[in-house]
């Protein structure tokens, strides 16, 4: 044992943000690559990371890739900055890295999350790394994904808009609740990661850069700023968001947010705000602290900031 | 049951004059492939006009059912010219379909060639609605919205004499008979000018058979459809066929109008064929 340990290398710690720099140095040029072709899956070699797959470690690489001693991190987790899943992200990020962390979506630099876009406005220079289980929007109509990138190239997404139209039959709408495919610059389909179908309109023409990486599958792609986003939806049945008009935060009484359902033992319901960092600056706000609380995408009345971006619905007529 | 004109309204109709030196709608040059050692189409030749029947006979592995693959060009020859006399706005005209790009080629295939399969697994998708299998075609042309998707869908799926108030059903829920009747709907959604069918009503009963194949004659007379049927049942080929080719061993061993084939086969293979019967 004592001559082992002779022969090996003395340990040394890890290097700079856990990731060796040829690891780091492969995942921005795959990142500028996804941003160059906005939509279009480029793969990377996912590397073992001190978390098992499907807990983030694809948003994990990116965000170890991007980090640096100056910036401010936020991590979410379902909307919540305080979940196990966020927490031991945020801890491992700092430990390696030594930046700084916050809850607040507009000091932020850099947010890692699953399944939610913050509810305040991101601007420019912000980086949105979203964790995806499954990248691939087409794996539902061809599991064969040699044929899936086929059909990428050739932007044959017919089969998708059947399932919708399968969807309007059956159901009168769109039932697809997370993960809503999308058109990204008019060319690529992505599965927004499980975002709420709340948060897809978000992506369109966004101020921020979103990095959208699969650590299990291997892949990581973007939509940059100011870019095309389009839900799929027929030119006369609009794309819907959630109706949670009649929701309202048990503790702020805010309205319009998106929101999580608490189900009560006497069958009713209470709400209660799914970003946690904004119902925090609003809970300050109403106790008379000083908080900065930015714009929201979509304002007190439920209108969306892009004008005309989100229709009204209609329902289908069916007949025989 | 909603759309059948009346069997004698096609006499009251005044066709355009036909041109015996128009152009056919289909021609077909040297086709030949071959998979591996076995020479499946060797040398076959064919024209086909507008409003025309063919037939192609012969018995299982004479390569007729490989005609129809490269001719809805789904596998590519080693040798051989195919044309196909298209509106001049698409700028296909006189163009070698096998030489056209993957992309291009599937187009051709969508919009101008309808085909319906001997087996409905290979032409609709089981677990979507009739309607949805119809509306494909439509949704891969480009047409995205919902309502006019729905009206395409019914509307030819009534000219192939589906029964409208199945129309959202999965095939897998439905009859022999009715599925091809989807795929025949799904076929002609787009409005072609040329309908592939392979061996069609091959495993329907006789009744059934007969009400699928007076749809098949009625689209034909209405749409003034170009039809290539393949078939090794001869009873079918004379109800619908004009002309007839025989094949055999990949090659095309006879051909003529149907009733010549049939009642006075020169070739000894053919006289075969048409005298045995069970």
């Amino acid at each position: 044992m004592s001559r082992l340990a002779a022969l090996a290398k003395p340990q040394t710690g890890y290097s700079y943000a856990f990731m060796d720099a040829f690891a780091k140095r492969e995942l921005r040029r795959r990142m500028l690559k996804a941003v160059a072709i906005p939509g279009y899956q480029v793969p990377y070699a996912s590397r073992e990371l001190p978390i098992a797959r499907g807990w983030g470690t694809g948003g994990l690489q990116a965000t170890l890739s991007l980090v640096g001693p100056e910036t401010v991190l936020k991590v979410i987790d379902q909307g919540a900055d305080d979940s196990v899943n966020a927490a031991n992200l945020r801890r491992f990020i700092t430990r390696m890295s030594g930046c700084q962390t916050t809850t607040d979506a507009l000091q932020a630099t850099i947010i890692q999350s699953r399944h939610r876009i913050p509810e305040e406005i991101l601007r420019e220079g912000q980086i949105l790394v979203l964790q995806v289980p499954d990248p691939e929007p087409l794996r539902a109509v061809q599991s064969d994904s040699s044929a899936c990138h086929h059909m990428h190239a050739d932007a044959d997404y017919g089969q998708m808009w059947l399932v919708l139209y399968e969807q309007l039959v059956r159901y009168k709408r769109y039932i697809q609740g997370a993960s809503y495919p999308s058109l990204v610059n008019g060319r690529y389909l992505i599965s927004p990661s499980p975002i709420p179908r709340w948060d897809t309109p978000k992506l369109h023409r966004a101020a921020h850069l979103t990095i959208l990486s699969a650590g299990r599958e291997k892949r990581i792609y973007a939509v940059p700023p100011y870019t095309d986003v389009r839900p799929l939806e027929f030119s006369d049945i609009p794309f819907q968001v959630e109706d949670q008009r009649t929701w309202a935060d048990e503790r702020t009484g805010a309205r319009y947010k998106f929101m999580n359902e608490l189900p009560q033992a006497d069958g009713t319901a209470r709400y209660e705000l799914s970003d946690t960092g904004y119902a925090e600056k609003l809970i300050a706000k109403q106790r008379g602290q000083a908080v900065t609380i930015g714009r929201t995408y979509y304002d007190d009345e439920g209108n969306f900031y892009h004008d005309g971006y989100l229709k009204p619905p209609v329902i289908p007529e069916q007949g025989g | 049951m909603t759309a059948i004109s009346s069997p004698l309204s096609y006499l009251n109709r005044v066709d355009e004059p036909r041109l015996i030196g128009a152009a056919p709608l289909l021609r077909v040059q040297g086709l030949c492939k071959r998979y591996g050692r076995i020479q499946a189409v060797q040398d076959v030749s064919l024209d086909v006009y507008s409003g025309e029947i063919v037939g192609i006979v012969g018995e299982s592995g004479s390569g007729k059912s490989s005609v129809l693959r490269l001719l809805n060009l789904e596998e590519l020859p080693d040798e051989g010219r195919y044309t196909l006399a298209l509106p001049t706005a698409i700028g296909l005209d006189g163009v070698n379909l096998f030489s056209l790009d993957r992309f291009t080629r599937r187009e051709v295939q969508t919009q101008h060639i309808g085909i319906v399969y001997q087996n409905p697994h290979l032409g609709l998708r089981m677990g979507h609605t009739s309607s949805g299998n119809v509306a494909e075609r439509l949704l891969i042309s480009g047409e995205r919205s919902f309502h006019a998707l729905r009206a395409a869908a019914r509307e030819a799926l009534a000219a192939s004499d589906f029964p409208l108030d199945r129309m959202d059903d999965p095939p897998r829920k439905l009859s022999g008979g009715m599925q091809q009747r989807v795929q025949l709907a799904k076929a002609i959604a787009l409005r072609p000018r040329l309908l592939l069918l392979d061996e069609p009503t091959t495993g329907l009963d006789v009744s059934v058979q007969a009400l699928v194949l007076d749809t098949l004659k009625r689209l034909q007379r209405e749409r003034r459809l170009a039809i290539i049927i393949v078939s090794h049942d001869l009873g079918v080929i004379r109800a619908l066929a004009d002309r007839v080719l025989v094949m055999r061993q990949g090659r095309v061993i006879e051909q003529g109008l149907t009733d010549q084939v049939l009642d006075d086969p020169q070739d000894a293979y053919t006289q075969q064929l048409v005298h045995a019967k069970l």
